[in-house]
């Protein structure tokens, strides 16, 4: 089996002794079918036991490990050596604060995912006697790709928009609401339209993409958010057209 | 220290911890619920079930039905009691998960689909494609987002129970954030920390499962229960242990030595069935102790197929077709893409047996309570026992959701006859010792020992000596080696020293956890001279239902050895029998 001598280049911080964040340079023995996340295991057991990072799964689930890795937003955990044939470079996901080394601080996102209500807000009320709500494979398809969200944060670090305007409510939360929208078992739409569909909701969205390009469970957030602007739109016209039949 | 008062605190926020935690908030909406855990809830190791969890729902099956197959799964170790308890409530919790927005898999008619899973006589398990934990953990995650009687202390590591009185009053834990230990007052505690998959070196478990809950409760006092019976999955990706669902073989994969031949027709579980058409309870979906049995003698036989990684069979997904594997399985076509480079569509996916759950744990009753006051467990963490001597696959979602609204409702019925305060001084004093003992290791220098190196150590103890098959002399062995890294333990030296989200102090603790969960699973094993289930010795090959038709229960003795007492086990209806899986079985 091939090894590889894989030079990392690892953003630190520690912010009780540093006054801003710099880069440490490990050279790490990686079996070459390794993920970045095997490397940094390898410095931190062999090299440096101070190295800080979340991780847990190790099969792009949990959405513990994302950070930057070349620039870009990525699961350490799915980042494969035999992509990176040069340096590795390593840093926290953008975006966030840093609380220490390539952990990041994530309240903001905690609570934008709360604000946006995601959980079923029932159309009808059903004992749990009466059995299941009836969903067809059809009425599943329409809301599953949305539900595959791991909250890993990575469309946040790509996002313009975010970076830009941090109050954006973000891909993620947002496609969480529309998961619960496009749910044939859900009426709690006109609530969580308050949070989605204002300023800070959707229509921050430029629409770049960067956020479905980046997503490792292919949930499509930019798709959710433009499902969400032109419901939001035709609502709107509605309300200002035909009054009478949003009442 | 800062102090913060709760009436029920949870430590571990996965399936069984939220489960609870929504109980609690929905049956009073006037206690006040902390949800403690060292990972942010949707991080628990709930997200990595993939099969689904098993409940009576269609025509063709029955309640009896589901009792018999986990009874007999069990090699007859489990409670039968326990066992009714699970099987009656497993139904309507997987309902309520519905009612909540869970997207289960659906028949054409827009009802719950099922499908086989090993062991089960008729198909039962409710499934959503091959994610049903993460989705099962999301749901819940997000429906307890709307009850503000929980409040959330993600990322705070649990160190101590404190107790006072003979009763479970509260904890103390560290913010990993600040480095700062709080002390958590609480009428009740329920433990929901999830397994200890970590002690061994190949294991589909996540980083966080060290047992923690485990250890936490054994060294309060509470023994852990069957700590010996430990479950191999047998279809782990040889590279990096993932895993790959038993639902790949209950939607009819199959298992192939090096000769293409399928070898579990030569280990009781034959005669082969039709290619395509899986046949429940037998062959491909024979439980797993036996079909990782089936394994370790192939690989005797020199019938395995040699990999870089090691010795491994073939897992034979081809006839599917492309349709199926995307629908029903698309996770295992992306990992065994991304981790073995091996297409199921177009190619066997070499798999082995690998490290997945536990069956022991904190000894609980089918009330979820310990014989701690004040303490109660569910999920992965306790033992009730309804998996005996080996789980059935689709059984450990369940039990966690069954397990953990009984842990929750028993917490309130426990708080309203008279969970009395402690008294404070006596909490402050144990909080106070609490954080010396961190203290102390924080400060510590001169220390000779790696928490690394210990951790390796301990690993490669546990693969050699205490896997599929065990043996007398490698248990000695075990045991020795275990006291020894425990010995040695109280010589390590943090690298780290800061406050900040240290996780070498994180690392440290939880190999502390790991040790003493380790011994106590393999002073068990050497104690239990049978085999049954996941407990297989070599020097003792027969099941011994005379002597060992019982629990084994380690209790904590400090630094030394842990006791071993054991406790009948729970017979109602169905006494011990043969474990058939042959296509003959009735």
């Amino acid at each position: 089996m091939s090894e590889r001598a894989v030079e990392l280049e690892v953003l630190r911080y520690n912010p009780e002794t540093d006054s801003a964040p710099h880069f440490q340079r490990y050279a790490a023995n990686c079996r070459e079918e390794w993920v970045v996340l095997d490397a940094l295991n390898f410095v931190k057991e062999n090299l440096d036991p101070t190295l800080s990072y979340r991780w847990s799964c190790h099969m792009a689930v949990c959405g513990s490990c994302g950070m930057m890795i070349n620039g870009e937003p990525k699961l350490a955990c799915k980042a494969f050596l035999r992509d990176y044939p040069g340096v590795i470079r390593v840093e926290p996901l953008a975006h966030f604060p840093i609380e220490r080394d390539l952990v990041t601080v994530i309240d903001d996102f905690v609570a934008k995912l709360t604000r946006v209500k995601p959980y079923l807000i029932p159309k009808e009320v059903r004992s749990l006697d009466a059995g299941e709500y009836r969903q067809t494979p059809a009425q599943l398809k329409r809301y599953k790709q949305f539900t595959l969200c791991i909250n890993c944060m990575l469309c946040y670090a790509a996002c313009p928009e975010y970076g830009l305007i941090p109050t954006f409510i973000g891909p993620a939360a947002i496609s969480l609401a529309h998961r619960y929208n496009q749910d044939s078992r859900d009426g709690g739409r006109a609530q969580r339209e308050e949070e989605i569909a204002a300023t800070e909701g959707v229509w921050e969205c430029s629409f770049t993409g960067a956020c479905s390009e980046v997503c490792p469970e292919h949930v499509d957030p930019a798709a959710a958010l433009q499902q969400v602007k032109i419901k939001s739109t035709i609502d709107w016209y509605l309300a200002h057209t035909m009054p009478w039949l949003t009442r | 220290m800062e102090t913060i008062s709760c009436d029920v605190a949870i430590i571990g926020a996965g399936g069984a911890g939220l489960r609870a935690a929504i109980a609690i908030a929905q049956a009073d909406p006037g206690l006040r619920i902390a949800l403690i855990s060292k990972v942010y809830p949707m991080r628990s190791h709930t997200c990595a079930a993939e099969g689904g969890a098993a409940g009576v729902i269609k025509a063709d099956d029955s309640l009896d039905h589901h009792f018999n197959d986990t009874v007999g799964g069990g090699d007859w170790l489990c409670d039968q009691d326990a066992v009714d308890v699970l099987v009656q409530e497993a139904p309507k919790e997987l309902l309520q998960l519905e009612h909540w927005g869970c997207p289960w898999s659906r028949e054409p008619d827009g009802s719950v689909a099922v499908r086989p899973f090993g062991g089960m006589k008729k198909q039962r398990t409710w499934f959503a494609a091959d994610k049903s934990g993460f989705h099962i953990l999301h749901t819940l995650f997000q429906t307890s987002l709307q009850f503000s009687s929980i409040q959330r202390f993600d990322e705070f590591y649990a160190t101590e129970l404190l107790v006072d009185d003979g009763r479970c009053q509260g904890l103390t834990a560290i913010e990993m954030r600040s480095g700062q230990m709080r002390q958590f007052r609480a009428r009740a505690v329920i433990i929901a920390g999830g397994g200890a998959g970590r002690m061994f070196p190949f294991t589909t478990n996540g980083a966080i499962k060290t047992g923690d809950g485990m250890a936490l409760a054994y060294r309060a006092g509470v023994p852990l229960k069957d700590m010996e019976f430990v479950q191999y999955h047998p279809t782990g990706l040889p590279s990096t242990g993932t895993l790959l669902t038993e639902a790949c073989r209950g939607e009819g994969g199959v298992l192939l030595n090096k000769n293409g031949r399928r070898f579990l027709q030569d280990y009781s579980m034959g005669p082969e069935t039709p290619l395509g058409q899986p046949v429940l309870k037998t062959m491909e979906l024979g439980p797993r102790d036996r079909v990782s049995q089936a394994f370790w003698h192939e690989q005797k036989k020199g019938n395995m197929v040699p990999t870089q990684w090691g010795d491994a069979m073939l897992l034979d997904m081809r006839h599917l077709g492309e349709k199926t594997i995307n629908e029903r399985l698309p996770l295992v076509r992306d990992m065994s893409i991304s981790y073995m480079g091996v297409d199921p569509v177009t190619d066997p996916v070499p798999v082995r047996p690998v490290v997945h759950y536990m069956m022991g744990g904190i000894h609980s009753d089918i009330r979820a309570a310990t014989p701690l006051s004040g303490l109660f467990a569910a999920g992965e963490c306790a033992c009730v026992s309804v998996n005996g001597a080996n789980r059935l696959g689709s059984n450990s979602l369940t039990e966690l959701l069954v397990f953990g609204k009984r842990a929750a409702l028993s917490a309130i019925e426990y708080l309203a006859t008279g969970a009395r305060p402690g008294t404070d001084a006596a909490l402050e004093a144990a909080g106070q010792q609490a954080q010396a003992r961190i203290r102390e290791l924080f400060q510590r220098s001169g220390g000779s020992e790696s928490i690394a190196g210990l951790r390796r150590e301990m690993m490669q103890t546990l693969e050699e000596n205490a896997g599929i098959y065990r043996s007398g002399e490698g248990l000695v062995q075990a045991n020795a080696k275990l006291a020894e890294l425990r010995r040695r333990y109280a010589n390590i030296e943090l690298h780290d020293k800061s406050n900040v989200y240290n996780t070498d102090l994180l690392q440290a603790l939880e190999l502390g956890s790991m040790l003493d969960c380790a011994e106590a699973v393999t002073v068990s094993a050497l104690e239990r001279k049978e085999s049954r289930g996941a407990h297989q010795r070599l020097d003792f090959v027969e099941r011994d239902d005379a002597r060992y038709l019982k629990h084994s229960l380690a209790h904590y003795q400090g630094s030394g050895v842990p006791r071993i007492e054991y406790l009948d086990v729970v017979i109602t209806k169905s006494q011990p029998g043969v474990r058939d899986y042959s296509g003959d079985h009735e």
